[in-house]
């Protein structure tokens, strides 16, 4: 998938080739698990949703049609309609987008972000070291919903800032990897070598050491994926993520609860995709620790 | 035991470490709780209030004050557990938390309870069977408890178990009918119930239990279960596990006598920070269960914007996921003789 790619994509130049095999190779090695191969087809899947949105949705997903309400589901509205006689198979199908977005800006902030940390604080190593791991340290105190939902409170409740907060607590751990990583060949011989060469540390960080990093960064921030869409569907449960009409499934789920009785279909499916996105992702991380390091099998 | 000179050093690095990030997290509930977009002073005084009652108010809070000094202040309410009062209930927020909390280590305990019984057989098996069908299936119901929103399952649960077949209490802490019954010494229920000799509260409270801590427990089981496999791996492949078997003991005995055995230590502080994260789940489970615990009073006081109620909540998680941690070292340190 377009992860495998991306590590591709992100390696210096002349080791695309080999990088490319690679890819193929551990796509290879994914599809021939049964559980990641899951994993692999709803990620697909749900891209394959969101790019589409417009074509699959039968009906507009903020379309009120006050003559339909709570309808079950039938041939006419897959999954039922809603409270508001809205249909949920083209608000979940739109909600997809919603869900890439999250997934999507929480990747581009929190990679970066923990790979600087962490491969800083691994270079460098002494008091550089111990204030930047101090400060991970800080944020991994509190789990990462309780964090998310303190700064959601601070800066009000809005897709965007629960993005946000959403980022500000799931870089540490991705930090203290790439810091783990980082010591493990600080000393090899060649970074001496570039060092010598007279390469600057950002240089050599930058060049050297964030590509070494990349893979086991990947694969967490992959199985961290599954917490980040957890989260973000708890956030919107609790009315702090994405605001009406806008359809998020936690949201969904959240306003279905008042008519949950009596129309199972408000709840329920909105639950399933969460569940299977989530489930994909931890199948996907899984398969990939397996794939493309043998030596972190064992370990979580 | 004596504490040698080395010894006594690192205890007093470890308390210096511990010190420093506790001054850290208050920094940081400080900062959150200054960014707040609400206005402290008018959620305080309401909207008619006049402009001289504003501008005193505004003043006892310390507003115009420099940012550290107002820092300051915010050290002294805290050194002296002096944390406010919620606008919410009108009562000083530590007494609104100790009201609360007993509510939710009751879940959390029983919820881990389930969580360890569950998750470390799960784990052993899965590690003996490694790659087998027996590893397939306890990977994949191990990940689905991982995957699923809480909140949601919460739901569904309370639809099939509670409306459908009526196996257990529906919301709350206990029915509708014993509130009140039972007089609070411990704000424990199922102590106070017991000590109240109230065994119909008992069981009423129990009732209401089981589903929510049953459902946190499947989701925490997944950790356990992920980690008790990877520590009987390490274990499986060590020399001696085959002198074991080689010496004639059976396979079941060199499983769980020799080789469970030597990982009972990691366990234990898996365990006990596997019941830290249960805090998280707890919010999200209270709310769907109504269930007035902790995260209940957190979510309940956030979306009216209470903040000295929050931001005393997140500084409490904060005390306690920090106080977890230690206390799985020294489980370490007490329990694995290496260290000694």
């Amino acid at each position: 998938m377009s992860m495998t790619q991306e590590t591709s994509a992100a390696l210096p130049r002349r080791t695309m080739p080999q990088g490319l095999i690679a890819a193929r190779n551990i796509v290879v090695f994914l599809t021939r698990s049964p559980t990641s191969l899951f994993g692999l087809v709803v990620l697909g899947l749900l891209l394959i949703l969101a790019l589409f949105a417009p074509l699959i949705a039968t009906h507009d997903p903020y379309m009120q049609d006050l003559q339909n309400t709570l309808h079950p589901p039938s041939s006419d509205y897959l999954f039922g309609t809603d409270e508001l006689g809205r249909d949920i198979f083209s608000r979940l199908v739109h909600g997809s987008r919603i869900t890439l977005t999250i997934i999507f800006l929480v990747t581009i902030v929190v990679g970066p972000l923990g790979l600087i940390f962490g491969t800083v604080a691994g270079y460098f190593g002494g008091k550089v070291d111990t204030v930047l791991m101090r400060i991970t340290d800080i944020f991994l105190s509190f789990p990462s919903l309780i964090l998310s939902l303190a700064f959601v409170a601070a800066l009000g409740p809005s897709l965007n800032n629960a993005i946000i907060a959403i980022a500000l607590t799931a870089w540490p751990p991705i930090a203290r990897l790439a810091r783990a990583e980082t010591m493990t060949f600080r000393q090899a011989d060649y970074i001496s070598a570039a060092r010598l060469q007279g390469a600057s540390p950002a240089r050599i960080i930058w060049r050297s050491i964030v590509p070494m990093c990349l893979p086991s960064v990947l694969i967490r921030l992959t199985l961290n994926m599954a917490t980040v869409i957890l989260t973000a569907a708890g956030l919107g449960f609790l009315g702090l993520g994405a605001q009406p009409p806008l359809p998020e499934w936690g949201a969904m789920i959240a306003t279905g609860r008042r008519y949950m009785i009596d129309s199972w279909w408000l709840v329920t499916f909105p639950g399933l995709a969460i569940l299977s996105v989530s489930l994909a992702f931890n199948l996907l991380g899984d398969g990939l620790r397996d794939a493309l390091d043998p030596k972190q099998m064992n370990r979580r | 035991m004596r504490l040698s000179r080395r010894r006594l050093n690192g205890l007093t690095e470890h308390g210096f470490s511990i010190l420093i990030t506790l001054f850290g997290l208050l920094i940081l509930t400080f900062v959150i709780g200054r960014i707040m977009p609400t206005d402290p002073v008018r959620a305080m005084v309401g909207e008619d209030a006049s402009r001289e009652v504003y501008e005193h108010v505004y003043q006892q809070l310390g507003l115009d004050k420099p940012m550290w000094q107002q820092f300051l202040l915010y050290l002294r309410d805290v050194v002296t557990l002096d944390f406010g009062t919620s606008i919410r209930t009108g009562q000083p927020v530590l007494q609104d938390i100790a009201r609360a909390l007993p509510a939710t280590i009751e879940l959390a305990t029983f919820a881990i309870i389930i969580g360890a019984g569950l998750g470390t057989p799960m784990g052993v098996i899965a590690a003996v069977n490694k790659d087998k069908w027996q590893d397939q299936v306890i990977r994949v119901l191990s990940l689905m408890g991982h995957s699923m929103p809480i909140f949601w399952t919460g739901m569904i649960a309370l639809l099939i178990f509670y409306a459908n077949l009526g196996w257990v209490g529906g919301s709350g802490r206990m029915s509708q009918f014993y509130i009140g019954l039972v007089p609070e010494r411990t704000n424990f229920l199922l102590i106070d119930s017991i000590l109240a000799g109230q065994w119909d509260v008992f069981w009423s409270a129990l009732n209401h239990l089981i589903l929510p801590a049953a459902l946190l427990g499947y989701s925490s089981s997944a950790y356990i279960t992920r980690m008790t496999r990877s520590f009987m791996l390490d274990q499986i492949n060590q020399e001696y596990v085959t002198t074991a078997r080689v010496k004639g003991l059976s396979r079941r005995q060199t499983i769980w006598r020799h080789a469970f055995g030597n990982i009972r230590v990691q366990l234990v502080t898996i365990v006990a920070l596997a019941y830290g994260s249960l805090l998280e789940g707890a919010v999200l489970i209270e709310t769907v269960f109504a269930f007035p615990g902790f995260g209940q009073y957190l979510t309940s006081n956030l979306l009216i914007g209470d903040m000295n109620a929050v931001m005393t909540c997140v500084l409490i998680v904060g005390v306690i996921f920090i106080g977890l941690n230690i206390l799985s070292d020294i489980l370490y340190r007490v329990f694995d003789p290496r260290t000694r």
